[in-house]
């Protein structure tokens, strides 16, 4: 007999969203003539800027599908829909507004592009646009997201291991720390010419792992989601995904990759050490100076009366993953 | 054609437009909100905007006075009452976004933040303060009131600057907009320079004549 012990982090089949009730959303509004009425208002509004639907149909950029083995957890966790995963989003580079990244983002070049890995390794290396998706068998990891600022998604991502990228540049003895960079343009990413839109803080963006977290198997080189190549707004070409850390130490568009020595000033770290850690590990024990992390509004599908706050779980619940990497440290220094 | 409009014909049609300017968007966002319309995340975003607002329309409210002197519109004054009283019903309804729609009705939390956090606490004692006025904004209160309801009233100096501080404190890291409003609540205040300087000196005067 198969006996199946469900992780802390499994959500029961009942909680979730049945795919034709999110499927058929928008027909379903279509049909009762919600949706003429909303873009009416829409445009009636300049505060309003409902549009998310409108917004999503005038898309420029073009994904790609992709070829992955798929998360075998695919039924256990409700996913944030596609449509808002790609509409909500941090990257300040594209603007500080939630709604900014996914209008300003549309013209992005992400081919030809090159990461470069290198530092304290033997073989540091350059890999180009087609390398991202080739180089790697791709897989499909659902995690969830967990924002410092208190909401929280559950993203289907596709990629491959930071691991297996690590090894194949063979850090020496000396790499204790991984430092990554976004790319620096700002002809294409106006936040960072324009101190307003790009919300004041430091480019270009930079984080930092323990060398130990990035081996961790759970550090994913993301390269897309929802089956598709990333859009810009979540980060295109390739993107950080920690998953147990706050949404801010997965950073996004990467062009460089640095092993290094001594623990690096990372972004946030530099604009408010006291509210932005190095580590910044989810913990519903450490409260942000300005609000409590004990618990999160997970955004899925359903309007303003979604009962939606849920417990913040230690390590987002990926504990049993990496709870180890952390064992002799004090967690609340070392937020 | 000259067509002359009577003083009373003015304030109804500002008040008009003041009602309509006030509830089209109230009713807009809630309607998206509802809908899932309103982006990912309509929660904050009906926080946000209820709270813009309501700064908004303080400032408006205390732009009334110096525009209806400096330009000799004393009937501007008829529809200061109205400004204030839907900037509070716009912090009322910001409150209640965080409540209901944010926090969940999780009444711990609610109260704890508000002790916890400072910038919390500066906007919930502005929350506060802009309810009394709004209750004593009735006439009947405002004549038993006397001359006490002036001074209840110069409260929205202090409101206005609590507001400004509950903003800046909590943006995460834009600060310009958060500057822009402390300029215009400056600007604003600054009209009432003498009347501000004298009422500092007397709530001065008689805390030290206390001791």
């Amino acid at each position: 007999m198969l006996i199946k012990t469900p992780k802390s982090y499994h959500l029961k089949e009942s909680e979730i969203t049945p795919e034709n009730v999110f499927l058929n959303r928008r027909e379903l509004l279509k049909g009762m003539g919600f949706l003429g009425a909303g873009a009416l208002f829409a445009t009636a509004s300049a505060n309003a800027n409902a549009g998310w639907f409108s917004k999503e149909e005038a898309t420029k950029f073009k994904t790609i599908p992709l070829k992955y083995t798929a998360d075998a957890n695919t039924a256990k966790l409700i996913l944030t829909p596609e449509s808002k995963v790609t509409t909500h989003n941090n990257f300040y580079e594209f603007g500080a507004q939630k709604n900014q990244p996914a209008e300003l983002s549309q013209n992005f070049e992400v081919n030809p592009w090159q990461l470069t890995i290198s530092g304290e390794c033997d073989n540091p290396i350059t890999l180009d646009y087609d390398d991202l998706t080739s180089m790697f068998a791709l897989e499909e990891r659902i995690y969830r997201l967990r924002c410092v600022e208190a909401w929280s998604m559950v993203v289907p991502w596709i990629g491959f291991s930071l691991a297996d990228l690590l090894k194949k540049v063979a850090p020496n003895s000396s790499a204790k720390y991984v430092v990554f960079e976004t790319l620096h343009d700002p002809k294409q990413m106006p936040g960072q010419d324009d101190r307003r839109l790009g919300g004041g803080i430091a480019y270009p963006y930079v984080e930092g792992l323990r060398i130990d977290e990035a081996m961790n198997p759970l550090t994913l080189m993301s390269v897309g989601l929802y089956g598709k190549t990333l859009p810009p707004q979540n980060g295109a070409p390739i993107r950080l995904v920690v998953p147990w850390k706050y949404g801010f130490k997965s950073i996004k568009s990467i062009v460089s990759i640095k092993l290094v020595s001594k623990q690096p000033i990372t972004t946030w770290y530099k604009l408010a050490p006291n509210e932005y850690g190095f580590y910044a590990n989810v913990n519903p024990e450490h409260d942000h100076p300005r609000w409590s992390q004990a618990s999160e509004r997970r955004i899925t599908s359903g309007g303003l009366f979604a009962r939606n706050r849920i417990e913040t779980l230690a390590f987002n619940g990926y504990g049993e993953q990496v709870a180890h990497l952390y064992k002799n440290m004090n967690l609340r220094k070392y937020y | 054609m000259n067509i002359r409009l009577t003083t009373s014909n003015k304030v109804l049609m500002l008040k008009t437009v003041i009602h309509l300017a006030a509830l089209l968007p109230l009713i807009n966002l809630y309607y998206l909100a509802f809908y899932d319309l309103l982006g990912a995340d309509p929660v904050q975003r009906v926080i946000h905007f209820t709270g813009i607002g309501a700064f908004n329309l303080l400032l408006l409210t205390l732009t009334v006075t110096p525009l209806a002197k400096r330009f000799k519109q004393g009937f501007l004054l008829q529809v200061r009452r109205l400004l204030g009283l839907y900037a509070f019903s716009y912090a009322f309804m910001h409150v209640f976004n965080f409540l209901a729609f944010d926090l969940q009705f999780a009444w711990s939390l609610f109260f704890n933040e508000i002790v916890k956090r400072p910038y919390i606490t500066f906007g919930m004692i502005a929350f506060v303060l802009l309810a009394t006025l709004a209750i004593t904004s009735l006439n009947s209160l405002r004549r038993k009131m006397g001359k006490s309801w002036q001074k209840l009233h110069n409260l929205s100096y202090l409101i206005i600057i609590l507001v400004a501080v509950h903003f800046y404190w909590s943006v995460k890291s834009e600060l310009l907009s958060p500057l822009f409003y402390f300029l215009l609540v400056g600007i604003l205040l600054s009209f009432r320079y003498t009347k501000i300087k004298k009422l500092m000196r007397s709530t001065f005067n008689r805390k030290t004549s206390k001791i």
